[in-house]
C-alpha cells in the first residue's frame, strides 16, 4: 500500500536540493557526506559512526513495514500562561513548526513492525528541544490509551530537554499524566518499550522514558536527569567525557541495552517476538481499520 | 540575599523592639502607647507584605525561619521513622515513616531542609538523591499494603543534580516513585509547604489532594535557572518568577493545587506554631474527605484528575504548517 501523500511530502529527502543542503559535514570527524548517502545510512556517519539527530518522520520511515497511521495530530498547543520572553510563545511555536516541519515535539500513530501491529510514538528534538508541554503529554497519553483499548504493544522513542518552561507547571504535570497512562497500559499486561535517543533528560527521562518493560538506549545518546551544565555548575568541576552517555548508563545498570541505530528496528522486532503473543494481538489488526485492509 | 529578610529589618524591627520593651515594663507606661504602636506595626506589616510579587513569595518560601519539615513532623501525635532504600544508603534529605496525625495512622514522607549550615549539609539542602526516592517508593508500597493514607510534605529546590545521583539513575528513581503513587490504593495528600522544585517535588506530590501554603512556590524550573536559559542572566530571576506562574493562587486557578492554606501577614514564620497546626488541620480534613473511598475509586479519580490537566486545543484539521 502506498504511503499517504502528506507523509511522503514530509520526508526530508524531498526537500529541494541545493549545494548547501546536498552536503553535510560530520560534526564529529569532519567528513563531508553526501546527504542522500547519509540518509540512506539512517543519518549515521559512514566514516566515524556519529549518530546525527533524526527527524521524527525519517525515524518512522526507517522502522515501519509500510503505512504509518498518525493519530493525535489534531491535538495542538495553546498558550496557557500568555508567555513572553524575547518573543511571545505562539511566535516561537510558529518558528518551530517551520523549522521542524512538525506540529509538535512528538508524532504518534499505529504501524506494523515485521508484521507486529504496534502503537508508535517518536519525539523530535527539532521542535522546542523536544520539550514536554501539554500537547506532548496529551499525545503520549492518547497513544497509550488507544494502544490499551486494542491491546497493542507500545514503543516510544524519546528525545527531550525536559518539561517545557513556556507552559510552566502545566508542563510539569504531564509527568503525572503520562505516568498514569503508562501504569494503566502496563497493568493490563501490555508490552511497553522505550528507545532513549539523544538527548533524553529532565521530566521525560523521569517519567515515561524510564517506566518501560524494556529500556533501550541508542548508541552514544546523552541521557540523564539534570543537564550537564547544571551539574558542572553545581559541583564546579569538569565532568568525564562519557558521563551520561548511553554506554555509561549501561555500565551503571540503568538501561537494558545500547543499540546502534541500524540495528534498532531488528532489536525491537526480537523483543516483540519474546514478549508478545501474536495471537493475543491479532484482534488488534481488526480494531485499526487501515490494518484490516492489508 | 533574601528580599523578605531584608525587608524585616529597619522600621519593622524597630517597632517590634519598642513594643516588646513597652510590654516588658508591664503596667508602667500608658497602655494606649502600646495600642498605638501595635496599630502602626500592623499597618506597616500590611504595607510591607500585603501584596507580594511572585519573586517575593519565592523569597518567602526560602525564608531561613520558615517552618520546615521537622516542625510539621514534631507536631504530629507520633512518628516512627523508617530508614533506607534497602540497597545502598539512607538519604537524610527525605524523612519517612509511620505516624499518627490527629489520631489517624498515616505514612509520612517529608523533604527535609536544615536549619543551619551543618544540618543543611547533612540534609543536602533538602535535595533528594535516588536513594531517597527509592526509600519513598518503598514506604508508599508499604503504606498501600496496610491501607495507611500517605501524607507528604514538599520542600525542595529540586532533585539532587550531582554525579552520584546520575550514576544511581535519578531519572529512574523519580519515575519509579511516580509509578508507586499511581498504583497506591490509599488516599494521598501532599502539602507544598516551602519550595516545590520541579520533578524532584512532584515525585512525592502526585496526590489526590494537593494543599499549598499561601506563600509556598511550585515551579517547573527555578526562577534563576529559567532566567539563565532565557536571557543568559540568572539575575533576572524576578522576571522569570513572574512568568512561571508559580504562586499558590496561580496554581489553584490551573487546578494543579486543590486547596490553599492562608499564612499570617508577613509569612508563616511570624506565627510558625499556629501555622503548622493550621496546615495539619487542613491535611486532616482532606484525609477525612477521602477516607471512605475504595482503592479503585481513588485510582480512577486520580487518573481523571491528572488526565484533565493541560491546555491543548483540538483542531478539526492537522496544523497547516505540517503539510508544506
Amino acid at each position: 500500500m502506498p504511503r499517504p501523500d502528506w507523509l511522503r511530502q514530509l520526508r526530508s529527502k524531498d526537500v529541494p536540493a541545493d549545494d548547501a543542503t546536498m552536503w553535510v559535514k560530520c560534526p564529529s570527524c569532519g567528513e563531508v557526506l553526501y546527504r542522500k548517502d547519509l540518509e540512506a545510512n539512517l543519518s549515521v556517519c559512514s566514516k566515524c559512526d556519529y549518530h546525527f539527530r533524526m527527524h521524527a518522520y525519517d525515524r518512522i520511515n526507517s522502522l515501519v513495514d509500510d503505512d504509518f497511521i498518525e493519530i493525535g495530530e489534531t491535538i495542538l498547543p495553546g498558550d496557557p500562561l500568555g508567555w513572553v520572553d524575547k518573543r511571545p510563545y505562539p511566535q516561537k511555536l510558529a518558528k518551530d513548526r517551520e523549522k521542524s516541519r512538525l506540529s509538535e515535539a512528538v508524532v504518534t500513530g499505529f504501524a506494523t513492525l515485521d508484521g507486529f501491529p504496534v502503537a508508535l510514538g517518536v519525539m523530535d528534538f527539532n521542535f522546542r528541544g523536544g520539550t514536554m508541554g501539554t500537547v506532548v503529554g496529551e499525545r503520549i497519553t492518547n497513544l497509550l490509551e488507544e494502544a490499551r483499548k486494542r491491546s497493542l504493544p507500545c514503543i516510544i522513542f524519546t528525545a527531550s530537554g525536559g518539561a517545557r518552561m513556556e507552559e510552566g507547571m502545566l508542563a510539569l504535570m504531564q509527568m503525572a499524566k503520562t505516568t498514569h497512562a503508562v501504569q494503566r497500559f502496563m497493568n493490563d499486561g501490555n508490552f511497553y518499550m522505550t528507545v532513549l535517543t539523544d538527548p533524553t533528560t529532565g521530566g521525560v527521562s523521569a517519567s515515561f522514558a524510564f517506566q518501560a518493560d524494556v529500556v533501550i538506549a541508542e548508541a552514544r545518546a546523552s541521557i540523564g536527569f539534570a543537564g550537564r551544565r547544571v551539574i558542572e555548575q553545581t559541583i564546579r568541576q569538569k565532568l568525564p567525557e562519557n558521563f551520561q552517555t548511553a554506554e555509561f548508563l549501561l555500565e551503571k545498570g540503568a538501561v537494558d541495552m545500547v543499540v546502534a541505530r541500524p540495528a534498532i528496528r531488528d532489536t525491537l522486532v526480537r523483543m516483540l517476538d519474546y514478549a508478545v503473543d501474536r495471537k493475543r494481538i491479532a484482534p488488534a489488526l481488526k480494531a485499526v481499520p487501515e490494518f484490516a485492509l492489508q | 540575599m533574601n528580599v523578605i529578610v531584608e525587608r524585616e529589618k529597619g522600621p519593622l524591627q524597630e517597632l517590634e523592639t519598642r513594643i516588646a520593651a513597652l510590654r516588658e515594663r508591664g503596667g508602667a507606661g500608658p497602655p494606649a502607647d502600646v495600642a498605638v504602636l501595635e496599630a502602626k506595626y500592623r499597618a506597616l506589616l500590611e504595607d510591607l507584605f500585603g501584596n507580594l510579587t511572585p519573586w517575593e513569595r519565592v523569597n518567602m518560601a526560602r525564608h531561613p525561619k520558615r517552618p520546615i519539615a521537622s516542625d510539621y513532623l514534631a507536631a504530629l501525635d507520633q512518628l516512627d521513622e523508617l530508614h533506607g532504600d534497602r540497597h545502598f544508603r539512607d538519604d537524610p534529605a527525605i524523612v519517612g515513616g509511620f505516624a499518627k496525625l490527629r489520631g489517624r495512622r498515616v505514612m509520612v514522607l517529608a523533604q527535609q531542609k536544615g536549619r543551619d549550615t551543618k544540618e543543611n549539609i547533612r540534609r543536602n539542602f533538602g535535595m533528594v538523591s535516588p536513594e531517597g526516592y527509592r526509600k519513598a517508593k518503598r514506604l508508599i508500597e508499604l503504606a498501600t499494603r496496610f491501607g495507611l493514607p500517605i501524607v507528604s510534605f514538599v520542600d525542595t529546590s529540586g532533585a539532587d543534580p550531582g554525579i552520584a545521583s546520575e550514576e544511581h539513575a535519578q531519572s529512574e528513581a523519580i519515575a519509579a516513585c511516580l509509578t508507586a503513587l499511581a498504583k497506591a490504593t490509599v488516599p494521598v495528600v501532599a502539602a507544598i509547604v516551602g519550595e516545590g522544585g520541579s520533578g524532584g517535588a512532584l515525585a512525592i506530590a502526585m496526590a489526590d489532594t494537593v494543599i499549598m501554603a499561601e506563600n509556598a512556590v511550585y515551579s517547573v524550573a527555578s526562577p534563576e535557572g529559567c532566567a539563565a536559559i532565557l536571557w543568559g542572566d540568572s539575575a533576572r530571576a524576578p522576571e522569570a518568577a513572574e512568568r512561571l506562574k508559580l504562586t499558590s493562587r496561580d496554581l489553584h486557578g490551573f487546578g494543579i493545587v486543590d486547596r490553599v492554606v492562608e499564612e499570617p501577614l508577613g509569612g508563616a514564620q511570624r506565627d510558625a506554631a499556629r501555622f503548622v497546626e493550621r496546615m495539619l488541620d487542613a491535611i486532616d480534613e482532606e484525609l477525612r474527605r477521602l477516607e471512605d473511598r475504595s482503592g479503585s475509586e481513588l485510582l480512577d479519580a486520580r487518573y481523571a484528575k491528572f488526565r484533565r490537566i493541560g491546555a491543548w486545543q483540538e483542531a478539526a484539521q492537522p496544523a497547516a504548517a505540517v503539510v508544506p
